[in-house]
């Protein structure tokens, strides 16, 4: 059912020279739900948002969206139908100032983004809801800042305010609080509770705790297959998830 | 290239009024030269040089794209001036014309080609491309081969400005590269000029927002092409002759020096480094062939101590963005 079911995957399979990066994985990710993706390192979560946003082609699978194969699709043209994911590494636009790095995101939908011959103070237009969008991510002081000079945890904020700006479906949101102090992780947390009312999320994260607290479902990952599916406190209990972390932990 | 444009400064409101402010004290300057003695044609023939090394500028310092072939567009646009002047025997603003068409159609068909390949793989496509293009004109009837088109009528801008008249010309010449330099400008604080940024500093994040980049890089080419053709148009009336040396690998290779000189994606630096570049072979001419060691000396001096540019280090001390 596409009402229920906003993502859905069949048998995606993902293989780089001979290597299975990601394996038959079947996904079906529930509409106004924050999914979590979690396992080891190197178990295929990147590479499973690269295919659903098609930065990757996938080797062998489909990808529903809103009931719509979107396998065959441009990565530009899946993100224009609402589906925006974020990056491992945080991407911002470093020489563009906080402000200026949401701008770029509201000005594609306005259709002047080719408009050479015209001065850019078109683009002030936005300016008042660029600050709205800097404002609900605790960022209206560092409005005017380059991105580059911000700290790390603001930068992945303003990545998120930057997703926003695009009034997206569904976020795809990976590792969004890698690398980030308690109380940044706070903040970012408390930002995507407060999103996921309007949008379906699927992320990304190693914060167990994070996932714990966050996510309505998640899905275990391992060799770029799907280990177990369920609540929390369901998959807390499944010895094979215990030894696929622990495993992982000690190696 | 990322390391080349990543010591570029943010764009504010302030650098714009800074850099208007410049360029009318460029604009002063440059307009006073007839006064003062400074031979004409040599700066003619520097701000020709310095309208292309503008227009390569736009592609590499703010599309993060380098080309390696700018050349074509500069000699193509000559010929077709050339022809269109002497064969077709057209006014100076038509033969112009003439010139910028020839180089929209070859941007067009060589972007086509080349923008959908990163990196390297485009400054190689973009070379051979232009490799082609020279042993084409080499065969080609209507270049004359390596005699060039000689002669070339200056006839009467508008019909009214005597364009064999020294002082005439330079102003036509003058006003041409302002043109030229303000269109830019514009370009690169425009709608347009934004999603271009952004997408020289982080492509995929672009992508992710839904920019069909490869649209955006082509636009660029194209701009960028068509007005290093509008720099080859000037350069016919200048030179009076349309030769093969415009379209050789060097010259698009000059284009790159004279910019990583005066400094990469920075307003003003092509243009200090177009003059540098073409007083230095001036200057040097009596050492022959030396000139070329001497300006890979300075090339290698300038990437080793002042990597940003002349320009480029000048804006990083003051912070500013010129
Ligand atoms: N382009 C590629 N070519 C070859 N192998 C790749 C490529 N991209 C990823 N891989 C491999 O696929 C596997 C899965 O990588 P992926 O980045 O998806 O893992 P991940 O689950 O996101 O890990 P992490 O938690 O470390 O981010 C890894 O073994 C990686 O080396
Ligand atoms: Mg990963």
């Amino acid at each position: 059912m596409a009402d229920e079911f906003i993502l859905e995957t069949e048998g995606l399979t993902k293989e780089f020279a001979g290597f299975f990066a990601v394996r038959d994985v079947a996904l079906k990710v529930r509409r106004g739900s924050i999914h979590a993706l979690i396992g080891p390192n190197g178990a295929g979560k990147t590479t499973c948002f690269n295919l659903l946003t098609k930065f990757l082609k996938p080797s062998a699978g489909k990808i529903l969206y809103k009931g719509q194969d979107i396998t065959a699709m441009a990565p530009a043209d899946v993100a224009r139908m609402g589906l925006v994911r974020s990056f491992q590494i945080s991407a911002v636009f470093p020489h563009l100032t906080a402000q200026e790095n949401v701008r770029v995101a509201l000005q594609r939908q306005h259709g002047s983004s080719f408009d050479f011959w015209r001065s850019k103070s078109v683009l002030n237009v936005f300016n008042d809801r660029a600050r709205e969008l800097l404002n609900d991510v605790g960022l209206s002081e560092f409005a005017n800042t380059p991105a580059v000079e911000m700290p790390y945890g603001r930068k992945r904020a303003l990545e998120i305010a930057t997703t926003l700006a695009l009034d997206p479906e569904m976020m795809l949101l990976d590792e969004p609080m890698a690398g980030m102090g308690h109380e940044d992780i706070d903040k970012i947390a408390a930002l995507i509770k407060r999103i996921s009312a309007k949008y379906t999320i699927l992320m990304v994260e190693h914060n167990l705790s994070v996932v714990a607290n966050l996510s309505d479902i998640i899905t275990v990952l391992t060799r770029g297959q799907v280990l177990a599916q369920g609540h929390y406190s369901e998959l807390t209990k499944d010895e094979r998830v215990k030894e696929a972390y622990l495993g992982a932990g000690h190696a | 290239m990322t390391a080349l444009t990543d010591d570029t400064l943010p764009v504010t409101p302030r650098a714009i009024r800074d850099e208007m402010i410049v360029f009318v004290v460029m604009a002063l300057l440059l307009a006073s030269v007839p006064f003062t003695g400074v031979y004409p044609f040599f700066v003619m023939q520097a701000l020709c040089f310095a309208l292309l090394a503008c227009a390569f500028n736009l592609l590499i310092g703010y599309g993060g794209l380098l080309s390696f072939g700018h050349a074509m567009f500069l000699g193509t646009a000559g010929y077709c001036s050339a022809h269109a002047l002497k064969v077709w025997a057209l006014p100076p603003e038509l033969g112009i014309l003439v010139g910028i068409a020839g180089a929209f159609v070859l941007s067009l068909i060589t972007g086509y080609i080349s923008i959908r390949r990163q990196g390297i793989y485009f400054s190689m496509i973009t070379l051979a491309l232009s490799q082609l293009l020279y042993f084409i004109y080499l065969q080609a009837p209507f270049t004359h081969g390596e005699d060039g088109i000689q002669g070339i009528p200056q006839g009467h801008m508008f019909g009214v400005f005597d364009l064999s008249k020294p002082t005439v010309l330079y102003y036509v010449v003058l006003v041409g590269f302002l043109a030229g330099f303000l269109l830019i400008f514009r370009i690169i604080n425009s709608p347009f000029g934004e999603v271009l940024k952004a997408i020289r500093e982080n492509e995929p994040r672009a992508i992710s927002l839904g920019y069909r980049t490869d649209q955006y890089k082509f636009l660029a080419f194209v701009l960028s092409g068509t007005l290093a053709g509008f720099a080859g148009s000037l350069k016919v009336f200048v030179a009076q002759n349309a030769s093969l040396t415009d379209v050789h690998w060097s010259m698009s290779g000059e284009v790159v020096l004279m910019t990583l000189v005066g400094g990469l994606g920075t307003v003003f630096g092509p243009v200090v480094g177009a003059f540098v570049i073409i007083a230095m072979q001036q200057y040097l001419a009596g050492f022959g062939q030396w000139v070329t060691v001497i300006q890979g000396s300075i090339f290698v001096i300038c990437v080793l101590t002042f990597r940003r540019g002349v320009i480029g280090e000048i804006a990083h001390y003051f912070r500013r963005s010129l």
